[in-house]
Order: structure tokens, then C-alpha cells, then sequence
């Protein structure tokens, strides 16, 4: 098993949870984050095997491994509303969805049954509610300003349970949450959704899974007279040797950026720039959540009250920006995740230095704090993109075009790597100023104390929902995709994760990228049937 | 690396997992510079030295104190493997520093100092700790006291006897209460 500490106690740690210099050296872009812990370091991809470019700067996090960043997620699972999909149509920015929300409404049905996600009904047309298992429950603190937001703000606005994908009671084979809040290590008890404890038994039982791990797909095999993909080629990356399978189907689900990669690098013969690329938008598009900043502050009092159990789960409140009658200067919204609790031993107790007194007081709860992370829309840009980075390099890392002088970076296996030139622009800047803003406001309204907020600006892909690259769209002309997930110039190639979004929304987006895959997998078997593929 | 952000999102975090980061994010976790782990970074008395510097900061009372959990081989660990070249130099001259400390003010070094001169030498030493860290500009070293202090805490209440005694653990809660009722002298969680 990969879960290696999923069991141990916290004193079995080496380094009580912290990385060492080394680890800090050998991976910079996971400890530019919170991500980079003890216990899940080695989970995160190997950044000297696996390098890529910035451009400008791109935090990408990386595990390459089975299940992938199904165990390292957040579990965050919320639907995307009618609005979300007609907000390109309505303002402009990107093409048009292909799709609606009806279209995804039985899916997303689907896969909450399946996933097993937690959560409240609220009854917003912005946050549709699904098939929810009973909700998680907010803490004494969380519920107290719950209610004061709801009367301040007349009732638009909400603060409520955070919806994830951790179960309440039992799915399948699967126990429910132990509330541990060690998801990341791997669940023992199967506790949440992740490729380990759900699809993977599920694609087993059928009794025709296949799993070929330490494989990179270096490209899909095309046949351009039948105008299809006819397999993948694969690197072992044990043996080194490249491997071909052949399928009537191919199904993308890499992650966002690595899905892309694979179509850049297929049928170059046909299309220098890949698979897809006739569009002109392969790689374009990039977008993310753009994060790293929100409000934080003290609640005074209630002090009987504590709570039990380590909830791996928030609050959520989700957008009220331009919706109904609300208009702002920039286009779309933000929603935030937070969270109330007692603070802990980490505190610093300015008042006792050192000593006994210091102790005692460590080793009781300290005041209660709240805090609140915002999660803004990034709209698609059509120079945000990456690229395969084929430029040459000298041995001191400038760029030449002298081929006797410098070479093309490449991965341990010799394989291109991606190039990332995106950022943030003025819509989204806009956006910062107002989640940090209207945050502030909601918990001073609320009668938290000593509030502090912050804005330590935004990467792209710091947000880890990084999505676009092969968007879907109506026309083959301005995308890579159609409404089916099929990619224009092979139609029996689906890109089905977050490559294929024509929009970011504000919502956690896995939840939508898990409906996308089991509508377009029932289309695919249902057109096989048909032996249109 | 964004300090600010991990303490925000640590502060809010919602169960906790995150152990000892806050602390240990105000001291070694900065600069990159590579450390090596193949030998031993401090003497046994230097090791020695701390587990009586940590047992003055956390003391045993009615529960253990850090010396009882090896506080000085802790410290030892994080600063040889976990600590920048920069921050293990500061650490270093520290124990320097404080043994002149002791010299100075106890005609003995720590280790040979009893507990009540080494709580009236660390208590003058943690007041000028606190004025530094406060006073200092982002880029300037975390003082050797506060390294010290800080290590003192995580090591310990993240030890099997901080854990289970000086706090209340439970390694699988199965359920949440978000009232639990509580009253002044009940222990923190783990």
C-alpha cells in the first residue's frame, strides 16, 4: 500500500510534520505552498525528473502516481449552475459552452451517488443543490456567524457546510469519515472519494481492468485515413522501452496541463503544433482559481464551548457578485472556504514567556478564530497558454538559437516539457481588491475581533485547479473539443478532465470534470453500440 | 515561501493536522541552501545542554517535561536535517552565546548552572528575544532564543508524552461535535 503513515501516530513522525532542507532543495515549487509536509512529500512528483518552464511564474502540483491527486485533494465538490455555463455567452469572454446545465444535471446526479459527497441543501440557483449524503455540521462559533450573515446581509448571502467528498455514512464497501482529517496520507476506511478506495475497485469488479503503472503516454497513435486515434504509445519508464496499445477508444483523463501535453505531442506529422491544434487553441486558455488571500480574525467568548473530532471539511459561502441585482466593476465572482475553531498549542502566548505557566496555558484551548480563503474566477485568456518548450538552452540556462551552443530541456526520459506563460490580468486583479474587501466587511458586521486580511498575490496554478488548454466549444474552428468531449479532428478521443473547461467559474471544479467523464463515457459506449466510433 | 499564508491557512485550518507548522515556519524554512545530514551537527554536551534549556521552557509539572522526551536530540534532528546553512549558523552561535551568558552572569555554564540560574538567565534572554523578533526587519535572522523556544514546543507536543498527557488525543475520533461543553482546565487536543 501507499499509505504509509495513514495509520501511525503523530509522534511517529521523524520530523513532527515538517520537510527537511533536502526535501525543501530537491522540490521548490510544492514548498512554495502549504502542500510540502512530512507526511505526503514523497507523494508529490520528483521536480528534477519532471521539470517545466515558467515563462511567468506557474505553480504546478504534481503526483505522479497511482491514483494521482485523487488522494491529495480537497475534496471540495460543488456543482456548477445555469449561469456558470452561459457566462462566456453573456459577456463574451471565450467562446460559448457547448452545453448547458441540464445537460450535466443527471450526471452530476451520478457521480454525487457514486463519489459519496456530503453537504446541505440551500436551495441557490448560483450553487444548485445534488444528491447529497447528510451534511457535516458547521461548530458552535460557525453557526453563530451563519446566522448573524444571514440577517445582516438580508438573507443573499450564505455561509454553510462545505460540501466534500467524504462520506457521512456508508457508500458501497466504503466506511464512513473517522473524522481524522489525515485524508492525504490515504484513507484506511475508504473515508473519501479517491481513485484507491472508489473507481479502481469499482473498474476491477467488471473483471476487464487493465493497470499499467510507471507508463507515460508519449503520444496517441493516429491513423489519418480513418481520421482516428488507433491506440496510445506508451514509455515504461522501469524498462525505458516505448510500448503500443491499440483501442477503438481513447480517453484523456491525465490532468489538465498533462492531458494537453499528450495531445501536443500526437499526430505532429498532420499538425506541427498536435493533436488538435487546427483550432488554434490547444494550450490557450489556461485558467486556475486565483487564491492566496482572505480575512482572518478573533471571536471573543464562548469559551464553554469546544469542539471533538478533526472535521476534514470547512465552511463555504458561496458567490453573491453579479448575481440578480448585483453589479460590480469587474465581470463574475469569488465564494470562500473557512473555518472556526479553538486555537491550538501553536499559538504564541505573548504574555507567558517560558516556564510553567507557559505550558499550562499551551496545553488548553486557546480563543476562538475564524478565517476565510477566497476562490475567484479567472476568465479564459487567449494568451494565457503553455507550450512544449522547444527552445535551446546554454549549460547556464540562457536561451540561444546557436544549435551547436545550447540544447532543448527535457524530462529524465528525454521527453519535451511544457512551457507556462500565463497570469493574471486586470478582471481578476479587480476581483482581489473586492474578495478581500467584502470578506473584512462580513466578519467585522459579525462581531469578529482584531481582523487581520491578506494578499499575497497569485501564480497561476497555485489555486490547483488549473483547467483549459482543449476547451470544448461549438465550433471546431475556436476549439479543441465538442459538446461530446471529442476531440474535433478525432472523434474518437475524448478529453474529459479539466483541459476540456471553456470556463472557470469559482467553484471547486472536480465535481464537474467527474460529470464530464461519466456523460462522455456514456456516450462513447452508446455510439460504439452504435459503431458510429 | 509564503509564511503569511501558512499561518492564515493553518490558523483556519479545519481540524488541525498541520502540526507544529506555524511555529516552525517562524524559524527554518526560507532559504534553500542544502545541509548536510551525514554528521553530527552538535556534541553530546551541547545536546545535553538543551535538553535543560528545553525543560526550563516546558517543565515538568503534574505532567513530563521536554527533557523527558529527549528535547535536545530533537532539536538537534530538526536544525541538522530541517534548518537552512543560515539558521543552523544562527542556532549554533546561540549555544555559544548562552553558555557566555551563563559564564557571565552564573560563573557556570548552563549545563552546570542550577535551575534557578538558568530560569533567571532565559528569562532575561526570552524578554530580549521577543524585542528582536518584534523590532527586526523581515529579512534579518529569527533570533537563537525564539528557534529554541519554538523547537521546544513543537518537539514536545508533538512527543507521545505532550500528546497524550500534557494534551488529550484521540487517534480515531469517528464522529464531530461542534458544542462540545467545556470548561476552564480541560485539556487542549493533540
Amino acid at each position: 500500500k501507499d499509505y504509509k503513515t495513514a495509520s501511525n501516530d503523530p509522534w511517529e513522525m521523524e520530523y513532527a510534520g515538517r520537510t527537511t532542507a533536502q526535501q525543501r532543495e530537491d522540490k521548490p515549487v510544492i514548498h512554495r505552498g502549504w502542500a510540502a509536509q512530512e507526511s505526503v512529500v514523497d507523494a508529490w512528483t520528483n521536480e528534477k525528473d519532471c521539470p517545466y518552464t515558467e515563462d511567468k511564474p506557474f505553480t504546478w502540483w504534481r503526483s505522479y502516481r497511482m491514483g494521482g491527486r485523487s488522494i491529495l485533494w480537497g475534496r471540495q465538490s460543488y456543482r456548477w449552475s445555469e449561469m456558470d455555463f452561459e457566462a462566456n455567452a453573456k459577456d463574451g469572454h471565450g467562446v460559448d459552452w457547448p452545453i448547458r446545465y441540464k445537460d450535466l444535471a443527471p450526471w452530476y446526479d451520478h457521480v454525487e451517488r457514486f463519489a459519496g459527497i456530503s453537504g446541505s441543501k440551500e436551495g441557490l440557483a448560483q450553487l444548485p443543490d445534488g444528491q447529497f449524503l447528510p451534511p457535516m455540521d458547521l461548530n458552535f462559533v460557525e453557526k453563530m456567524v451563519a446566522d448573524r450573515i444571514k440577517k445582516n446581509y438580508k438573507g443573499d448571502r450564505h455561509l454553510f457546510i462545505g460540501r466534500v467528498a467524504n462520506l457521512t455514512s456508508a457508500v458501497a464497501n466504503r466506511s464512513n469519515c473517522q473524522y481524522r482529517n489525515r485524508c492525504w496520507e490515504g484513507c484506511p476506511y475508504g473515508g473519501y472519494f479517491s481513485t484507491q478506495s472508489s473507481t479502481l475497485p469499482a473498474a476491477v469488479a467488471t473483471g476487464r481492468l487493465t493497470v499499467r503503472p510507471d507508463s507515460i503516454v508519449t503520444q496517441l497513435l493516429y491513423d489519418k485515413d480513418l481520421k482516428k486515434a488507433t491506440g496510445v504509445e506508451i514509455l515504461d519508464t522501469v524498462d525505458n522501452k516505448t510500448y503500443q496499445y491499440k483501442s477503438k477508444i481513447v480517453f484523456l483523463c491525465a490532468s489538465s496541463l498533462n492531458s494537453t501535453w499528450v495531445l501536443m505531442n500526437s499526430a505532429t506529422d498532420i499538425w506541427p503544433e498536435g493533436l488538435g491544434s487546427s483550432s488554434g487553441e490547444l494550450g490557450h486558455n489556461v485558467m486556475d482559481h486565483h487564491y492566496n488571500l482572505g480575512a482572518h480574525g478573533q471571536v471573543e467568548g464562548n469559551l464553554d464551548k469546544y469542539v471533538y473530532g478533526r472535521r476534514p471539511n470547512g465552511f463555504y459561502i458561496p458567490r453573491f457578485t453579479n448575481l440578480g441585482n448585483d453589479k460590480r466593476s469587474y465581470l463574475r465572482g469569488f465564494g470562500y472556504q473557512g473555518g472556526a475553531n479553538r486555537e491550538g498549542w501553536q499559538r504564541d502566548v505573548a504574555e507567558l514567556s517560558i516556564g510553567a505557566g507557559l505550558k499550562d496555558a499551551l496545553c488548553e484551548p486557546g480563543n476562538w478564530s475564524i478565517g476565510a480563503t477566497g476562490f475567484g474566477e479567472i476568465l479564459p485568456h487567449h494568451d494565457n497558454r503553455i507550450y512544449l518548450d522547444q527552445r535551446l538552452y546554454t549549460a547556464d540556462g540562457k536561451i540561444t538559437t546557436d544549435a551547436s551552443k545550447g540544447k532543448m530541456k527535457t524530462d529524465k526520459w528525454g521527453l519535451p516539457i511544457l512551457a507556462m506563460d500565463a497570469e493574471l490580468k486586470d478582471n481578476e486583479k479587480a476581483m482581489r481588491v473586492d474578495i478581500v474587501k467584502e470578506i473584512k466587511e462580513m466578519l467585522e458586521s459579525s462581531g469578529v475581533k482584531n481582523i487581520d486580511t491578506w494578499d499575497n498575490g497569485h501564480n497561476m496554478g497555485h489555486g490547483i485547479h488549473e483547467m483549459g488548454t482543449a476547451r470544448m466549444g461549438l465550433d471546431a474552428k475556436t476549439s479543441v473539443l465538442n459538446k461530446w468531449n471529442q476531440v474535433w479532428d478525432a472523434q474518437n478521443v475524448f478529453v474529459t478532465d479539466g483541459a476540456s473547461m471553456t470556463s472557470s467559474a469559482c467553484q471547486n471544479p472536480s465535481l464537474t470534470y467527474m460529470a464530464l467523464t461519466a456523460r462522455a463515457a456514456d456516450y462513447a459506449i452508446s455510439e460504439l453500440k452504435k459503431q458510429n466510433l | 515561501m509564503e509564511r503569511r499564508e501558512l499561518l492564515k491557512y493553518i490558523a483556519l485550518a479545519t481540524g488541525g493536522t498541520m502540526i507544529g507548522g506555524e511555529l516552525f515556519m517562524l524559524s527554518g524554512c526560507k532559504s534553500d541552501a542544502t545541509v548536510d545530514t551525514s554528521k553530527s551537527l552538535l556534541s553530546v554536551e551541547q545536546i545535553l545542554m538543551l535538553d535543560e534549556v528545553g525543560e526550563i521552557i516546558i517543565p515538568t509539572t503534574d505532567t513530563p517535561g521536554a527533557k523527558s522526551i529527549g528535547i535536545g536530540a530533537f532539536m538537534h534532528k530538526m536544525v541538522r536535517d530541517c534548518y537552512s546553512k543560515e539558521d543552523q549558523n544562527v542556532f549554533l552561535d546561540g549555544i555559544k552565546i548562552l553558555n557566555d551568558r551563563s559564564e557571565k552572569e552564573n560563573k557556570v555554564s548552563i549545563i552546570k548552572a542550577s535551575a534557578e540560574q538558568r530560569l533567571s538567565t532565559l528569562n532575561a534572554i526570552d524578554q530580549e528575544a521577543r524585542k528582536y523578533m518584534n523590532a527586526k526587519k523581515e529579512e534579518d535572522p529569527t533570533h537563537y532564543f525564539t528557534m529554541m523556544r519554538q523547537l521546544t514546543i513543537l518537539g514536545y507536543f508533538t512527543s507521545q508524552a505532550g500528546a497524550t498527557q500534557a494534551l488529550r488525543y484521540v487517534k480515531v475520533p469517528t464522529k464531530y461535535d461542534g458544542s462540545l461543553p467545556y470548561k476552564k482546565g480541560d485539556k487542549a487536543w493533540a
